[in-house]
Formats: C-alpha cells, sequence, structure tokens
C-alpha cells in the first residue's frame, strides 16, 4: 500500500499552523476495537477554515478531541501518528504541557452549550475563570476582560449579563458566551465541533457571520465540524470528507463542490435537498448505512455502499485506496480510474446535482 | 397486502375537482364532508383552477382560531399564575385529503404545540380543530380513542419515542392492541407486512430497538404510525434526527407512503429545503402565529413576508460560490420570549421594514393573492434564495 500521508498533508500551500499525520485512534471495548480515526492527515494554516464533514460515527468528533488532548490516554484508547501544532508533537507531549497549550493556544466550541456550560456559576464566572487558568490577572481584570469578550461576541448589555446563569441565555446567546470563552486567550487554533447544530436558521447565520469576524480579527486557523455541507459552503476555505474514520476527499471548498471525485460526496451531494435547486420527485440516496467501526470493511470502507464499485475493480474490497491528488490540492481516496472518475461526474453526477 | 394505489394526489389536476381520490384512498370515508365550500374564497378567475381547489378541494383537517396558553405559575407553597406562555395563538389553515401541510418555524413559534393540539395530545385553550368533519377540539379521552386511529404522529427522536424493553413486534402491533382491532389474518401478520412495507426485514419482529440504527428506528416508529391505517399523519421533525445519507432515505419513504396510501401529512420542521420537497402548502409560523401560508412554489419563489425572506436567506446553500451573489438578511437579536411577545405585529422589533402602524395595530392573515395568505403591513416580494 502506497503512503498517502506526504501528500495528503499539503492540501494547500504555506506553513501549517496545525499538521495531522496518519493520526490513528482506537478504543478498545468489550466487542471488540473500535478504529474510530484511521490513518488520517490534514493541515490548517492561521486565518483558513477547515470544514470537516461526515456522519455519525465518521470520526470528526474523535479527531478533534484527538487534537484538544481530550482523550483520556491508557489501556482503553490508543492513539498514533502526529499532531504538530505550530511545529509542537502533541501525541507524545505530556499532558500537563497538552493542558497548558488548550485553552490559551488551541479551543474549542461544543455544540451543546448547555451541556458545556456549569449550570450552578454564572456566565462571568466561567470565562473569568478560564481566562485566568492562563493569564495572572487580578479577578477584576480578568472581569474586565470578560465584559470586553461578551460585547465582542454581540451580547447586548454585556456587563449585567455577566452575572446571569447559563439558563438565563437563549440557546444563540449561550453559544456566543461559549465563543467568548474559547476566544479569551486569543487561541491561534479554534475547533467548533457543530456549533450552530443546535440553533435556528436565522442564528445559525449570526453565530456563522462571528465566527468569520473573529478569524478577521485574531488570525486563527478554525477548524469546523458539521454534517451540513451547506455550512462548510458558507464558512470554509477547504474541505475533509471523512467516512468510518478515514478521510474519503480533502481539497479546497470551490474545487470540491465544484469538481468532487469521491463517489462518497457525490452520494452526500445529491441526498441533499437544496432551495437553489428545481425541485425532484424523488431524493437520490445513499444505500445502504454507515458500517460498525469495530467491523470496518476491508478495502475502501464505502465500497460496501458504492453504486460504482464494479467499475473499480476487485482492489476496492481487498486494499485501502491511497488519498491521493487528482489536481493541485485535491486528494481523492478511490479505486477509480481518475478519467473514469472525472467521466462519471460529468456524465452521470453533476446532471443530477 | 391490500394495497390500494390512488392516483398521485399531488399531480396537476386538470380543472375538475376528483372527489375518487379520496374515497379510494380511505375506505368508509363519507364524500359528503364538507367540501369546498369552506375554501376561503380567491379572487380566481374563471376557469383558473388552481391551488387547494384544483387538488379536490376537500378537506381533512379544519382549525380556525386555534390558542393555547400555558400558564406559567410562580410561588413555592402557593402557586400562583402569574401569566401565559401564548404557544399558539390564533392559527388557521385547512390541509386537504392526500396533501402535504408543511409547518415551518424556529424553536419556539409554536409549530410542534399546533401539532399536538390537532392530534389532540393537548387540547386547545379556545378555537377549534375540525378533523373529518368532526370537531374534536374537546372531545374527552374516551372520545378521543376511536378517533386516534385516524390521526397518529411520527416524532424526532427514534431513540426516545420507541420502548427499549419492547420487541419491535410490540411497538408496532401496540396501535392494534389499543384500538382493540383485528386485522384480517391477525395481528401478528399485519405487524410483518407493515415491517416489509417500510422497508425492514419482517423477521427482526423480535428485535429489540437497540439492535436497530436511528434510521431503521424511525422506519419502526413510521411502521406503528401506519399500523391503524390513519388518514393524517403528524410528524413532528422526522428527520432532523438522522444522518444526511439517511434523511434522504425516510422522506423518499414517507412519500412513497403517501401516494400508495392517499395519506395526508402535516410536516413539522425547521428544515426549509426539506419542507420544500415534500410540501404542498407550506406554513409559515413566528411566535405563535402563522404569518404566511401559500403553496409551495408561491412562497419559495414569491415570500412575501420579511421573516419568510430572513429564513430563507438565512438557509446556507452548499455552494460556496453562491454567498457572493446571494443577498443576505440578518435579523437582529433573537425571536423574543413567547411569555410577552411583542404588541401589535410581532416581528415588528426585528423587521428593517417596520413603520409606526406595526407598533400599534397587528396585521391580519390576509389573501394577497390566490391562495397567497400573509400578515404583513407591507408586503413584497423578494428574491433571497
Amino acid at each position: 500500500m502506497t503512503d498517502p500521508t506526504h501528500t495528503a498533508a499539503t492540501a494547500s500551500s504555506g506553513t501549517p499552523f496545525l499538521q495531522v499525520r496518519d493520526l490513528t485512534v482506537s478504543f478498545h471495548t468489550d466487542d471488540g476495537v473500535v478504529h474510530a480515526v484511521d490513518k488520517l492527515s490534514f493541515s490548517v494554516e492561521r486565518g483558513r477554515t477547515l470544514g470537516i464533514v461526515g456522519e455519525s460515527g465518521s470520526g470528526k468528533s474523535v479527531t478533534s478531541l484527538a487534537v484538544m488532548g481530550l482523550h483520556r490516554r491508557g489501556r482503553r484508547v490508543s492513539i498514533a501518528g502526529e499532531i504538530r501544532l505550530d511545529g509542537e508533537d502533541l501525541v507524545t507531549a505530556p499532558a500537563e504541557r497538552v493542558r497548558g497549550l488548550r485553552g490559551r493556544r488551541m479551543a474549542m466550541i461544543f455544540q451543546d452549550p448547555l451541556s458545556s456550560m456549569h449550570p450552578q456559576f454564572t456566565v462571568g464566572d466561567q470565562i473569568v475563570e478560564a481566562y485566568r487558568v492562563h493569564n495572572r490577572v487580578s479577578k477584576a481584570a480578568a472581569r474586565r476582560r470578560a465584559t470586553e469578550l461578551l460585547d465582542l461576541v454581540g451580547i447586548p448589555e454585556p456587563a449585567r449579563r455577566l452575572d446571569d446563569y447559563p439558563h438565563q441565555f437563549s440557546g444563540g446567546m449561550r453559544q456566543r458566551a461559549m465563543i467568548a470563552m474559547a476566544v479569551s486567550c486569543n487561541p491561534e487554533l479554534l475547533i467548533a465541533d457543530e456549533p450552530t447544530t443546535a440553533l435556528d436558521v436565522t442564528v445559525q447565520a449570526q453565530i456563522l457571520d462571528l465566527m468569520r469576524e473573529l478569524q478577521k480579527e485574531f488570525n486563527s486557523a478554525i477548524i469546523i465540524i458539521t454534517h451540513e455541507l451547506g455550512v462548510v459552503a458558507e464558512i470554509s476555505h477547504d474541505i475533509l470528507v471523512m467516512y468510518a474514520g478515514q478521510a474519503m476527499e480533502y481539497g479546497g471548498v470551490e474545487e470540491v463542490f465544484a469538481s468532487a471525485e469521491h463517489p462518497y460526496t457525490w452520494g452526500l451531494l445529491q441526498s441533499i435537498t437544496r432551495l437553489d435547486r428545481q425541485l425532484e420527485t424523488t431524493l437520490r440516496t445513499i444505500p445502504g448505512s454507515p458500517p460498525s467501526l469495530i467491523n470496518v470493511p476491508p478495502g475502501c470502507p464505502f465500497h460496501p455502499r458504492c453504486t460504482y464499485r464494479e467499475r473499480a475493480g476487485s482492489a476496492t474490497s481487498t486494499t485501502r485506496p491511497p488519498l491521493a491528488e487528482t489536481s493541485p490540492g485535491h486528494l481523492v481516496a478511490c479505486h477509480l480510474p481518475v478519467a473514469e472518475r472525472r467521466r462519471l461526474l460529468r456524465e452521470e453526477v453533476i446532471p443530477t446535482l | 397486502m391490500t394495497v390500494r394505489l390512488t392516483k398521485d394526489l399531488r399531480s396537476p389536476a386538470t380543472g375538475e375537482p376528483s372527489p375518487a381520490t379520496g374515497k379510494d384512498a380511505v375506505p368508509a370515508q363519507p364524500t359528503d364532508a364538507p367540501a369546498t365550500g369552506a375554501v376561503p374564497a380567491a379572487s380566481g378567475e374563471a376557469g383558473e383552477v388552481r391551488g387547494r381547489a384544483a387538488r379536490g378541494g376537500d378537506e381533512l383537517v379544519r382549525v380556525t382560531d386555534l390558542t393555547k396558553l400555558f400558564p406559567v405559575r410562580r410561588g413555592t407553597l402557593v402557586r400562583r399564575s402569574t401569566g401565559a406562555v401564548r404557544a399558539v395563538d390564533g392559527v388557521g389553515f385547512a390541509i386537504d385529503r392526500g396533501t402535504t401541510l408543511g409547518l415551518v418555524g424556529e424553536s419556539g413559534s409554536g409549530k410542534s404545540t399546533t401539532g399536538r393540539l390537532i392530534s389532540r395530545l393537548l387540547e386547545p385553550t379556545s378555537g377549534s380543530v375540525v378533523f373529518d368533519g368532526r370537531d374534536i377540539s374537546h372531545l374527552s379521552t374516551r372520545e378521543l380513542r376511536p378517533m386516534r386511529r385516524d390521526i397518529q404522529m411520527i416524532f424526532q427522536d427514534p431513540y426516545s419515542s420507541l420502548n427499549p424493553r419492547h420487541t419491535i413486534g410490540a411497538i408496532v402491533a401496540a396501535p392494534l392492541r389499543i384500538q382493540k382491532q383485528t386485522p384480517r389474518g391477525g395481528i401478528r401478520a399485519r405487524v410483518r407486512e407493515l415491517l416489509e412495507l417500510v422497508g425492514l426485514n419482517p423477521e427482526h419482529y423480535n428485535r429489540y430497538p437497540n439492535e436497530f440504527s436511528g434510521g431503521q428506528r424511525q422506519r419502526i416508529g413510521i411502521a406503528r404510525a401506519l399500523a391503524t391505517r390513519p388518514k393524517l399523519i403528524i410528524a413532528d421533525e422526522p428527520v432532523s434526527a438522522l444522518d444526511v445519507s439517511i434523511r434522504a432515505q425516510i422522506i423518499n419513504l414517507l412519500d412513497g407512503l403517501r401516494t400508495e396510501f392517499g395519506l395526508t401529512y402535516l410536516f413539522i420542521a425547521h428544515d426549509l429545503s426539506m419542507v420544500r420537497h415534500i410540501s404542498d402548502r407550506v406554513a409559515v409560523m413566528y411566535l405563535g402565529q402563522i404569518i404566511e401560508l401559500a403553496d409551495r412554489t408561491d412562497l419559495f419563489s414569491g415570500a412575501l413576508h420579511p421573516y419568510t425572506h430572513a429564513l430563507l436567506s438565512a438557509v446556507p446553500i452548499p455552494d460556496p460560490t453562491s454567498h457572493h451573489r446571494r443577498e443576505r438578511i440578518r435579523l437582529r437579536d433573537e425571536v423574543p420570549s413567547p411569555l410577552n411577545p411583542p404588541v401589535a405585529c410581532r416581528f415588528h422589533p426585528r423587521c428593517w421594514k417596520a413603520q409606526e402602524i406595526c407598533r400599534t395595530e397587528a396585521p391580519p392573515l390576509r389573501e394577497r393573492a390566490p391562495g397567497h395568505q400573509v400578515a404583513c403591513h407591507f408586503p413584497e416580494k423578494r428574491d433571497v434564495v
């Protein structure tokens, strides 16, 4: 099998702030080994946004927790590969070192701000605490900073709202408060795991605008994890499509949306309903459902559901396809010959999108 | 199984109402039920039959001035009512037999409460729900029971809406047992038939919900809803908990079942593109009221209410080049509390078009074009998608 990592790490030029190579995360359970992330490679530069898409169980959240050093290492969890934050490997770094970086140089926004904030402390207390972990300042100074932050993320009357408890905030405001906490130390890497999934569309639009503005202000690298292709198209520069813990397709967002070459990406694009298209009578679907990560299909993990597996030859069920460059900066892991993929895209896929 | 194929009720009608469709789909249905008479008179030109009238104009559900207040109580020892959440406030619409009404709105808009009022899981504070010619607004539990076989629900979360300790056979058979219905060939045969119908293996009769994936569980929920051969299915966010690739499968299933059994759907969802796909007519709710109601094409390509414009423009489009040419409407703030909604037009504090009249006078839901009702003092067309 060819080694996909060296090409994979360079979807865009420049020096990446975060570089992940061959990341493998497995969980040892009573039922067997869960291969949650399998040899995943990607990178993000400062000022850029990477969108990671995939369905539940595709390993996207496990990846982000690994980057943040939030998996408890031990007998049951094994992590291999490299996670380089500004050149420093986090996989081999001691836990205390990663803890020092977390919150300061890298921060995370979770999907559900109600369950990720403490219900018995005020929003202000929580931001102050997060800020003072990394900054030796007085409580009063930290409080001033917290007021500034709430104002920055667009919460009206920030000085008064500081003393509210999380339940007194609406869903959108809680998400803003979470973002305020995450950006309190001007992190250079911000990971947002489904940051808008629990929100209404009009609030989602506000939060995405806010993330864009903050990125301009702090020039941070952002990873946004979502299952919504619309959100990725709206906010990301690059896109990584994951399936069963592996990268299927990786490249610039305009390139991938215009000329995706992986049958799974095609399936995702075809099965969504979209407002900017004519109505169809029947939606196209991807047959079957995602595999169990204990029994990942051999070869290409998508092959049992792939419409074009016959054309890809027998290797598709025996050999894992390398994530290889198909055009500059655009990588695809598929056994179909490139010419055939492009023909299918042109003749069978694009007319249905 | 006894598949009664009916005409695709959504197919563009040729002018005459087709009275046969409803009858075929639902046996024992009196066809002299309130027919076209109740359709609000649209200033339609003669000869041009469109909208609901074209689809038969045979109403299955009519909701009039529906209101639900939830009292808010304060105090630990003496609990007093200190106010009320006006969850649904004066909602009115009709659903024709064999069609789908999509109900969209953000959280707190009252769309789920409306669904629960129609299925009579909740009793309305005022207003009426007429189902199949009968006012069911205040029926007692006992009186409701026979009617429950005609109205079934599909819920959002396929994990919490199935009892984990019951086999799927028992789950799907439950409505039949409760209704004391014994289908020809027995309950077991009927359940197997239903499982097959929704695309599950009938051999899995004795398995438990935990052995199924989210999409499969939603299919079980659908099979259960179909067990009593209902006329109306209220689907409350039926696909929002599912993965993208599974959503399309479930939507296609619901679509196929509707054609096959002439079902009528109330489809409640916040995903506008999904609602556009499945609905014939769409109602947009904001803070307990319907602010716009129109045929699907009219709503998605000719919305008149500023809130509908804002909703449509906020839907992310999976095309990275689109946001350069798309107009973006960003609403200020968030939906106000339904405990104390703004006076007059409820949308006015967030509306960029608001004038004095919007703060003093509530705009009625008025028909501005044939079949297209909107509650706004300054309605206008705008291209936002």
